[in-house]
């Protein structure tokens, strides 16, 4: 078996590796923190904004988005394209209920 | 790939012009399946959305008898096991040293274990608390009704999750012992990368569920 050179992916520095683990710790002490403040309804888009962050690093840096091919980019971005489709045309019926009788 | 039995599947199959492609082509299957798991665990979400808009205080309130510190610790220990599985890529990218890359993975199947085993502690005070959905369930606070339909979604997406977690267990635990036997190193690693991208996703799902699970109304 000889050995092909490596196809060339991209190596992720290991210093980005637990530097993003470490910034994924105090994003989830500091939501957790935040939480037991009252910012009244702005606790939920601190807390949502917040996991976005956090979702962000995981995916641009553990699951190599920042790194990889603009098709895998538009195959993702379609997948939040749906989930927001979803989310929003169903929140859409929900929210305006009763706006006509009013 | 008859002729590769036994040896690194590192050849190029005929219909790819290269390896790299071999290996994108790869990646771009394994996102699709996740664009599937998005919208899969995006269904849950909606349902969620639609009733904590709809009975807010009984969301809060049942958000309120969960346990924040398990929640929390439960967190902090998936974001560790995100850490050493994109530390098994990254040891079988760049070297061929087949125990650190067993060892990474053998890390991560026992965070996961761990986060698992919180879980069931956590599931085993609920069902203490009779606060599982169903006949046995009791509630003393206020529209026992609607906080019910708060612990069903609870169950229900820590369920699918930790499903999902049991699953990644599983493949972790066919990888390390592929990685023991020298099956992976620079050449190729596709599967261990693969398999990453589905455990980095889990702890996405988490990422969220843990703020709209724990954190509604904790101030109050």
């Amino acid at each position: 078996m000889t050995e092909h050179a490596a196809p060339h992916a991209h190596v992720v520095p290991l210093a980005v590796y637990f530097g993003v683990f470490i910034a994924l710790l105090v994003f989830t002490g500091a939501t957790t923190a935040i939480a037991f403040v009252d910012l009244g309804r702005f606790n939920v888009a601190v807390a949502l904004t917040i996991a976005v962050v956090k979702a962000s690093l995981v995916l641009l840096y553990f699951m190599h988005l920042r790194y990889t091919s603009r098709l895998t980019l538009v195959f993702v971005g379609i997948a939040f394209f749906w989930l927001g489709t979803m989310i929003g045309l169903t929140m859409s019926d929900i929210v305006s209920r009763g706006w006509f009788g009013a | 790939m008859s002729d590769h039995v036994g040896t690194l599947p590192a050849a190029t199959a005929h219909q790819f012009d290269d390896a790299v492609q071999q290996r994108d082509a790869s990646g771009l299957g394994m996102w699709v399946f996740l664009v599937t798991e998005i919208l899969f665990f995006g269904g849950l979400f909606t349902i969620y959305t639609v009733y904590r808009s709809l009975y807010p205080e009984a969301f809060g309130h049942a958000s309120g008898t969960l346990d924040i510190t398990l929640g929390a610790v439960n967190t902090a220990v998936l974001i560790g096991s995100s850490l050493t599985m994109a530390l098994a890529v990254h040891t079988a990218q760049v070297s061929r040293n087949r125990r650190l890359v067993a060892l990474f993975l053998c890390a991560t199947i026992v965070l996961g274990g761990v986060f698992l085993g919180i879980k069931g502690v956590e599931y085993a005070q609920k069902f203490h608390e009779h606060h599982v959905p169903g006949p046995s369930f009791h509630y003393s606070g206020a529209d026992a009704q609607h906080a019910e339909l708060f612990f069903c979604l609870y169950f229900l997406m820590t369920g699918l999750h930790a499903l999902h977690m049991v699953i990644g267990v599983g493949l972790l635990s066919v990888l390390a012992v592929m990685a023991l036997r020298g099956r992976f190193g620079p050449s190729y690693y596709t599967p261990v990368e693969l398999t990453g991208l589905y455990w980095h996703f889990v702890d996405i799902v988490w990422i969220f569920l843990f703020p709209l699970l724990y954190l509604v109304e904790r101030h109050s």
